[in-house]
């Protein structure tokens, strides 16, 4: 009872009303500006810190995955080029044997079609020469036996049967008696 | 009897915690407590304005310890005791820590060698602001009705309702602060008491009659010595406590199980 009687101002579980005020003013200061200036910019900088680890990291795996999607995408047109030039080239080599046998083809019914002309020509050439030889050889013959028979036989041989009839004697005869005619043959 | 040192008032008493005003004869309250309250929220905030004055993401020293005493709180307290929403009560919890942790350490600083902590106003006024923020959070997660019920009605069989609610309301909604204040109070009252006997034990040693006597002083200031390291102990460990208390209610008001 002394030492309670004794410390009555000084009770040390009884709070002094002022140290209270003072507490709660510097406390609630101490709060304010850690609160308004610190732990905010330390969580800003754990949430970039944060990000700049998972984020990189992150990003990186995207652009893996995009530079592997490319790739896969530049082969599959790499491989679809191939088999476009594959088949082009087997069409351009369908169409180079069609045309060659297309040319040959046409060339030879070309060739056909000249000999065939040549043969042609030909043989209507010899149609006239020989024509025209039947006539010469006629005309001569008869001038020929003319002189050397008289004239008398002249006017019978002007009647184109008799020659006409000689030739075509000579003609069955395989124109054995025209030398010159055969020869040209 | 004429002492070999110097003469010193013992035992120590309660006045020991209560020294003379600032300005002798006028405001008796203005000691150097509300002084080191002062002090210690000027440390506080002087340190971290300075250390996060501009922070890089690859942390310069000081920086680093900045963010290790704030994540320390955040991951060690705020998210193990409250969990992955705990984070917002990051702030609080590292600001208390951080205020209890310097005003416990002026406790063994020497030239101030007391810590505001020993005076009951400021642990009274942290575990108010624990109170009412762990019992707003209850409300404001659950509405009152509800928070109510949540906190003071155990699940237990009706007929025994009777008397668990009051003891329940008791703890849960009374005791807590003073329990909380009380412990950080007790701790450094008791801790500066302790090195006070020692050290002034070791001068009446000293001063004793019997020669035989004399030398134990030596052994009482080689315990006032130890001491020390264990107030160094008692005090971080008593900042750490209180938050981690903090967070614990905060993390049964938001419970929905009681």
């Amino acid at each position: 009872m002394f030492f309670l009687a004794e410390e009555t101002e000084h009770n040390p579980i009884l709070p002094i009303w002022q140290e209270v005020v003072v507490g709660f003013v510097a406390f609630g200061l101490l709060l304010f500006v850690l609160g308004k200036y610190v732990w905010p910019r330390m969580e800003q900088t754990f949430a970039a810190r944060v990000d700049a680890i998972e984020g990189g990291l992150k990003r990186a795996e995207i652009r893996q995955t995009e530079a592997n999607q490319l790739l896969e995408r530049y082969r599959q047109q790499l491989a679809e080029a191939r088999t476009e030039a594959a088949r082009i080239r087997d069409e351009a080599r369908a169409d180079a044997a069609g045309i060659r046998e297309e040319m040959l083809t046409r060339a030879r019914e070309e060739n056909d079609r000249v000999v065939a002309a040549g043969r042609e020509s030909l043989a209507a050439e010899r149609e006239m020469i020989t024509r025209q030889l039947r006539v010469d050889l006629g005309t001569l013959a008869v001038d020929l036996a003319g002189r050397i028979v008289g004239e008398s036989l002249a006017d019978e041989a002007r009647q184109r049967g008799t020659i006409e009839r000689f030739l075509a004697e000579l003609d069955r005869n395989g124109g054995a008696p025209v030398a010159s005619a055969g020869g040209r043959r | 009897m004429v002492g070999v040192v110097a003469e010193v008032p013992f035992p120590p008493d309660v006045g020991e915690f209560f020294p003379e005003p600032v300005v002798h004869g006028w405001a008796p309250w203005l000691t150097k407590f509300p002084f080191l309250v002062w002090l210690a929220v000027a440390i506080v905030i002087l340190f971290f304005l300075i250390a996060y004055r501009s922070p890089k993401l690859v942390p310069t020293r000081t920086q680093w310890i900045a963010e290790s005493i704030y994540g320390f709180v955040r991951k060690g307290i705020a998210e193990d005791v409250i969990g992955p929403e705990g984070v917002r009560f990051a702030p609080y919890l590292a600001s208390l820590f951080c205020f209890i942790l310097v005003t416990n350490m002026f406790g063994l600083v020497p030239g101030i060698q007391m810590s505001p902590n020993a005076h009951i106003a400021f642990p009274a006024i942290l575990a108010l602001l624990s109170w009412v923020l762990y019992n707003y959070v209850g409300v404001r997660e659950h509405g009152l009705l509800k928070y109510l019920k949540l906190s003071v009605v155990p699940p237990a069989p009706w007929y025994m309702l009777w008397l668990l609610v009051p003891i329940e309301i008791f703890t849960t909604l009374l005791m807590r602060p003073f329990t909380l204040a009380l412990r950080l109070f007790a701790n450094m009252f008791a801790g500066h008491m302790i090195l006070v006997v020692f050290t002034l034990g070791g001068f009446v040693l000293a001063n004793a009659d019997s020669v035989l006597i004399r030398p134990i002083s030596l052994l009482s200031w080689a315990m006032a010595i130890a001491m020390t390291g264990l107030e160094l102990l008692v005090a971080v460990l008593q900042a750490y406590v209180f938050t981690l208390l903090t967070a614990s209610y905060v993390s049964g008001s938001l419970s929905t199980e009681h």
